[in-house]
């Protein structure tokens, strides 16, 4: 591997209306990195990760994909998505199609790939997550962590560089957090890069490889797990973890 | 009283054939107009849902696109579908300096396009109350817009407005009656021609209503039940170990029952 960053952020700035969400982010992420992002809510992270992914357009700035901007020098948006997984809040699995449905689609639509290969790929992933005995299933029939269970398998059938999470445990019941986080510290230390969104500190913790505190649209700390959690140093980190740690 | 059910009889006996012809055409005419409609109200949906391309050229042909299709919308559904019959029909045959358009092709040909005024606006509200969740994961995968609709979003569409395309369907089944202004040879156009004969005109027109009701009926009934067949989010169970890999796992409308 090159030393070049998967992905880099540029100066990012995005307003929606008169409110401006992000004040100017820069960010590298390199392979095989867990960059997990962490703030109160309001603070910019999800827009960041929607911004990545061009499901939001920055309103200034750069995101560079191997050192291309993804706005002006990428060939396809649709093959850079594709190579760029993302895993919702709100699962967002298609609701008319199965469980092993919505992981060959994708594959088929987007990939080119065969419907036997699709499905190969699609069973492989669901059976890692442990959601294999589910594939006839519909969304609506299993339950919040299953279901974001197979939106990661979805994510992982494109073979997909790098993951980005948003706030993947935010929506589940409190012992449904548990069987997700473990699917992905197995992705973790299997080596995919990912950038997580989370309110799960003891997944940035102890996962994450870096943390990156946000605070009103701008980046205010970033370092190992051990920098920030052990000893942060601005202000307003200490008072974010010490709101977090007597919750 | 009796007098008049031997009159109905006499009406259906004499003129069965009239009246059969009259209710093949109204259902042939309803039918595809309604298909055809759905299928323009689809297709306008694909497109005013598009988002705007980047490329300047394509993004003015897009809102002159729209903007034809808002035209559409509004004239279709706003002049009454009588008088759309009326300057379709003549005004092809000024153009043509007399010629005419066959009568049940045009027929069907003016249906569809009113209802496809209503049916635009139908697909517009049903892809409405799609979750947005959806579109982003499908955008969120590399689909294009094309692929999100066909694949994802308009089979959802099309199970949640059933029944107001079924409501639609019905209006056309009573609405070809319009069509007798040109001369189309729908049910109405032979009920005229039955009074005409029979000058029994109570005895007839009540005899037509109730051949109206009798398929309105059957296509609400009939859709009805496809309606039922198409939902999947009915209760349910799922029977199965999720900690066991081997164990089977069903999943069924009823509550199994325990073997004893």
């Amino acid at each position: 591997m090159t030393n070049q960053p998967v992905i880099e952020i540029k100066g990012l700035k995005k307003s929606f209306g008169n409110v401006a969400v992000l004040k100017g982010i820069d960010l590298k992420v390199s392979a095989g990195e867990v960059v997990a992002i962490i703030g109160s809510s309001g603070s910019g992270k999800s827009t960041m990760l929607r911004c990545i992914n061009l499901l939001e357009t920055p309103t200034e700035g750069q995101i560079l994909w191997h050192g291309k901007n993804v706005q002006t020098e990428i060939d396809s948006l649709s093959k850079y998505r594709a190579s760029v997984g993302m895993v919702f809040q709100q699962f967002n699995l298609y609701a008319n199609l199965t469980v092993l449905q919505n992981c060959t689609l994708p594959q088929i639509k987007v990939l080119g790939r065969s419907k036997a290969e699709a499905e190969r790929i699609a069973k492989d992933y669901l059976d890692r997550v442990g959601m294999l005995p589910y594939q006839n299933a519909r969304p609506a029939q299993i339950s919040g962590g299953q279901k974001q269970r197979v939106a990661i398998a979805r994510a992982l059938s494109m073979n997909p560089e790098v993951l980005l999470f948003d706030e993947p445990t935010s929506a589940l019941d409190p012992e449904m957090v548990g069987e997700v986080l473990a699917v992905m510290k197995t992705l973790a230390q299997e080596g995919m890069t990912m950038l997580v969104v989370t309110h799960e500190m003891a997944f940035a913790r102890d996962v994450s490889s870096r943390v990156v505190y946000m605070n009103q649209g701008v980046v205010c700390e970033e370092g190992t797990p051990a920098e920030v959690f052990g000893n942060p140093q601005k202000q307003e980190t200490k008072d974010f973890l010490a709101r977090f740690l007597n919750a | 009283m009796i007098e008049f059910f031997a009159d109905a009889y006499k009406l259906l006996t004499e003129h069965y054939e009239f009246l059969l012809r009259g209710v093949g055409y109204t259902m042939l005419i309803a039918l595809v107009g309604t298909v055809a409609g759905l299928l323009i109200g689809l297709a306008t949906g694909v497109l005013r849902t598009c988002p705007l391309s980047h490329n300047l050229f394509i993004r003015i042909l897009q809102r002159v696109f729209n903007a034809i299709i808002t035209a559409y919308v509004e004239i279709f559904r706003g002049t009454p579908m009588m008088v759309q019959a009326m300057v379709i029909y003549w005004g092809y045959a000024f153009a043509s300096g007399g010629q005419t358009l066959p009568l049940i092709p045009s027929g069907i040909l003016i249906v569809s396009i009113n209802t496809g005024a209503y049916m635009a606006e139908i697909v517009r509200g049903g892809i409405m109350s799609i979750d947005n969740g959806q579109f982003e994961g499908a955008a969120a995968v590399g689909m294009t817009h094309w692929q999100t609709m066909i694949h994802i979003i308009l089979p959802q569409v099309l199970r949640n407005i059933l029944p107001s395309v079924a409501n639609e369907f019905v209006i056309n089944i009573k609405d070809t009656s319009v069509l007798n202004v040109i001369g189309v040879t729908e049910l109405y156009y032979f009920a005229d021609v039955v009074k005409r004969q029979s000058f029994q005109t109570f005895q007839t027109y009540l005899v037509v209503c109730v051949i109206y009701f009798i398929l309105t009926f059957s296509v609400t009934r009939i859709l009805r039940l496809l309606e039922k067949k198409l939902q999947i989010t009915d209760s349910f169970v799922i029977c199965g170990s999720q900690s066991d890999p081997n164990a089977e796992i069903r999943i069924t409308k009823q509550p199994e029952v325990p073997n004893d």
